[in-house]
């Protein structure tokens, strides 16, 4: 356990300084932009439409950081060979494995939750006093992180073996169809066999189903989400998660580095 | 040694369990969320125009997304059975706006939209908004001005305006030339069962969107049955005229050499005879049921 | 006699190459070594030889197609082996946002060391391999120097009893390569055993216990550098001036001349006769000297030999 934390502390400070939070002045400077706009046009749903761009950004930047540093934290660590040295040392690679994931995982919770603030003060600006509704924006950010934790694993997965470029069209791949899984389990297409649309079905279980952490639509409109809806979603995101680690590991711990 | 393929057997095992339990979860996350969630959730944002703006130039690609999900969202009310289409018109509305030139969009929804429950919304005036704003921004789509008259002739029952919209669209040298025909049949007649016949035909052969070519068949299929009925009772009077009583059941007709057969419905079932000795579909038929729906809410004007 | 400290057996590596990884490609066969408790042992072999492919095999990089291999008697498969063990990598690259001493502290997590201890022993090996200066410095604004002494500090951080280079001299300066010999030095004084690969044989010779030699993927001699090369003299070299200018003699033409002075080597038997001629002529002798073959020239030579046979191998079409 230690061995993890160790490789993870070390992964956040790398996230730190390579300057991968900068993103947040680029979300902060939207979030402004945005609420003098909607100030300006006023058209009565202010806080709704903030609320929307918010968690629109802090979903499609937490999206781009999973995708492209979870795959880049293994496969830089063995194009640079920096990973030869650390392996050397009595640790496993399924250590190696979990503390990276861990790093990167705690980098986006920092990450997304300096942006929940930066949306709650663009909030504040057009509607204060804020209302008990207002706070269950925190549960759509929760939800989102689960997704994002879900991505990296993903993303480690697919550069524990292929190619750094064919891991981020992979994992970004598996996100666009684990985003249409649910509408694959309720289309009902004309003129395709039973057997067809069983399979289907089959599939779209298969796929994450990355619209379970969407509650955007509910919170946008002031309305909260059910507890067990989350607990849920947190089991699926662990349950998912674990399942592509594992599997990760094993890939990773017969693979010959080169 | 050993490690390495321990893991290759146990990895699988493994997999197999948890997907069975990511299954079981993602069953009852489904349920949860068809219980909390409302349909206006699907609209973000409720002005078409501020979608536009916020499009940028991806206004093509966000008018397809919207189109996407008016597909949808009929789709899955049609299999729920559920009548309620509020938001139909929301999503239409968005859509062309954020892309006038979206014309699957225009016939699919102008259909939609005025057909009445429980095929469609039952609104023909949001339908010819619709579509007056698709003829504005693509003047050169004849096919436009046909379903602006199908609208008009079958569900605002507004004949001259039905017959204007037919000779507006024969303009276009494009158009075919039956859009004249009946511009000029709906001014003199007003409704008839020949015209709506063609005119559903049209809609049917014209079309390659799947429940709008389904839709157009109920129809037909629909029109079928009232004349074929017209045509039993007609045969029925000529029974009574040569017999002197009214047929009790149709093979009495076939075997006075009127029919040569049992004629069938167009789902396959054979014909029957009421009680007051008017033909009606078999009881088992399918379309009797989507007759009773349509004769309850058009009103009293079939034959 | 204690057991060797890395024990090697049947080692054999094969990769897939060529298209659709059909052919397979042998970059190690059936490799037998051994390494003695307290020896500094040199790994020679020109590039692509599979030194490299033998020490990252040891240190689990990769995986044997066939073999085992044991350090300190426990199989390389026990990672917790790690824990005696310090490896330099080949053209080591180590995160170039941390410093020095960060990157100590890091790696130096990962044994059982307390935190005074971590502390302690950081700052000593930046002593001992002389970056304490330079420890807050990210290694990003490193020489190559610097870099491969850093990868020396964090290879002999945790005390191992074997420490296993992969070419620690090379990119080096002279002052560079001198720095890594001494620290080497230092480990044999300390009683470690050191693997180390290389193709300088410069610094074989003057570093090594016993060498092992390896060509295109086969162990081809093994043994103290003197064994390997043969005792036995070549022949005498006389080095020598002419008077003046216009001197014959018969020697001449089988000399080399570099500037005024002239070598020539004859064989030990005709030595006396050689020096007689040159009398004759009043030739001024400067020095009489044994021929010694290097390291360089046996080595060569098998290299040939491979390259001979492999060309054989391919003109005749297996």
């Amino acid at each position: 356990m230690r061995n993890i934390w160790t490789v993870a502390t070390n992964t956040f400070r790398e996230a730190v300084r390579d300057r991968v939070l900068y993103n947040l002045v680029f979300f902060a400077l939207l979030m402004m932009g945005a609420a003098i706009l909607v100030g300006q046009v006023s058209i009565g749903i202010e806080d709704s439409v903030i609320v929307s761009l918010g968690l629109t950004a802090i979903s499609v930047i937490g999206i781009f950081i999973a995708v492209f540093i979870g795959v880049g934290l293994v496969s830089k660590e063995i194009d640079k060979r920096t990973l030869y040295a650390l392996l050397a040392k009595p640790v496993q690679r399924w250590e190696f494995l979990l503390g990276k994931y861990g790093g990167l995982v705690l980098t986006l919770t920092v990450n997304t939750a300096a942006m929940a603030v930066g949306l709650y003060v663009a909030l504040w600006t057009v509607k204060h006093p804020l209302e008990r509704s207002d706070w269950y924006v925190l549960v759509a950010v929760y939800l989102i992180l689960l997704k994002l934790a879900l991505i990296v694993a993903l993303a480690m997965l697919f550069s524990c073996f292929t190619t750094p470029f064919l891991a981020i069209l992979f994992t970004a791949g598996l996100y666009v169809a684990g985003v249409f899984a649910e509408d694959l389990r309720t289309m009902q297409a004309v003129g395709l066999a039973p057997e067809t649309m069983k399979l289907l079905r089959g599939i779209s279980y298969l796929l994450p189903n990355f619209e379970n952490f969407n509650v955007m639509g509910a919170v946008a409109h002031s309305r909260g989400v059910p507890a067990s809806l989350v607990w849920q979603d947190t089991w699926y995101a662990l349950l998912y998660a674990s399942l592509v680690l594992a599997t990760a590991a094993v890939v990773f711990s017969r693979r010959n580095l080169k | 040694m050993t490690g390495k393929n321990m893991a290759v057997w146990w990895l699988p095992v493994l997999l197999l369990a948890g997907f069975t339990g990511v299954w079981h979860l993602q069953e009852s996350i489904d349920q949860q969320k068809n219980a909390t969630q409302l349909e206006q959730d699907q609209l973000m944002l409720l002005s078409g125009k501020l979608v536009q703006k916020l499009s940028l130039e991806y206004a093509p690609l966000m008018g397809a997304i919207y189109w996407t999900r008016v597909v949808q969202y009929f789709g899955e009310k049609h299999r729920l059975h559920q009548t309620n289409l509020e938001l139909l018109w929301p999503l239409l509305d968005i859509a062309t706006t954020v892309d006038p030139h979206l014309m699957p969009a225009y016939r699919f929804g102008s259909m939609f939209l005025s057909d009445h429950p429980p095929r469609g919304e039952g609104r023909p005036d949001l339908a010819v908004q619709l579509l007056e704003r698709g003829i504005r921004a693509n003047p050169e789509q004849w096919r436009l001005y046909q379903d602006l008259g199908n609208v008009y002739y079958f569900d605002a029952k507004d004949y001259p305006k039905a017959s204007a919209a037919f000779a507006e669209g024969s303009k276009n040298p494009k158009a075919m030339i039956w859009m004249k025909v009946m511009a000029a049949k709906i001014a003199a007649e007003g409704e008839s069962p020949e015209t709506s016949y063609f005119l559903w035909q049209q809609v049917y052969q014209s079309t390659t969107d799947p429940m709008v070519k389904k839709n157009a068949g109920e129809h037909i299929r629909l029109m079928q049955v009232e004349l074929d009925l017209k045509a039993i009772n007609r045969l029925s009077d000529d029974f009574q005229k040569q017999t002197g009583h009214r047929a009790a059941r149709i093979n009495e007709l076939v075997q006075a050499g009127l029919l040569n057969g049992v004629p069938l419905d167009p789902d396959g079932f054979p014909y029957a005879l009421g009680d007051d000795g008017k033909a009606e579909l078999n009881l088992d038929s399918p379309l009797l049921e989507k007759q009773l729906l349509e004769k309850q809410f058009s009103g009293p004007s079939s034959p | 006699m204690a057991s060797p400290a890395i024990e090697i057996e049947n080692l054999s590596k094969e990769y897939p190459h060529g298209f659709l990884n059909l052919k397979k490609k042998r970059s190690l066969e059936n490799l037998n070594m051994d390494v003695q408790t307290g020896e500094v042992f040199g790994f020679l072999g020109p590039n692509g030889a599979g030194k490299s492919t033998t020490i990252k095999l040891l240190m689990r990089l990769i995986f044997p197609t066939a073999g085992t291999a044991r350090i300190l008697g426990k199989s390389i498969d026990d990672v917790s082996m790690h824990r005696n063990v310090g490896y330099l990598p080949e053209q080591p690259y180590f995160y170039d946002y941390l410093t020095a001493a960060e990157l100590l502290d890091y790696f130096a997590r990962f044994h059982n060391l307390t935190a005074a201890d971590r502390r302690d022993r950081v700052q000593r090996m930046l002593k001992k391999v002389g970056l304490e200066t330079a420890k807050k410095i990210q290694l990003r604004k490193y020489s190559k120097g610097m870099l491969q002494r850093a990868g020396l500090a964090q290879a002999i951080l945790h005390d191992p009893q074997v420490v296993i280079l992969d070419e620690p001299m090379s990119g080096l300066d002279p002052l560079g390569r001198r720095e890594v010999r001494d620290i080497i030095l230092e480990l044999k004084r300390e009683g470690r055993t050191v693997l180390f690969s290389t193709h300088i044989l410069s610094d074989a010779e003057m570093l090594c216990d016993r060498v092992g030699v390896i060509v295109g993927g086969t162990l081809r001699g093994i043994g103290a550098p003197g064994e390997m090369i043969g005792i036995t003299a070549q022949g005498m070299e006389i080095l020598f001036e002419l008077p003046e200018a216009g001197t014959k003699t018969p020697l001449l033409e089988k000399a080399t001349k570099t500037g005024e002075r002239y070598r020539v080597q004859v064989p030990e038997c005709e030595l006396y006769a050689a020096l007689e001629q040159l009398k004759d002529a009043r030739v001024r002798i400067l020095s009489v000297a044994q021929i010694k073959p290097t390291l360089e020239e046996f080595f060569m030579n098998l290299v040939d030999a491979d390259r001979a046979q492999a060309n054989a191998v391919e003109v005749s079409g297996q």
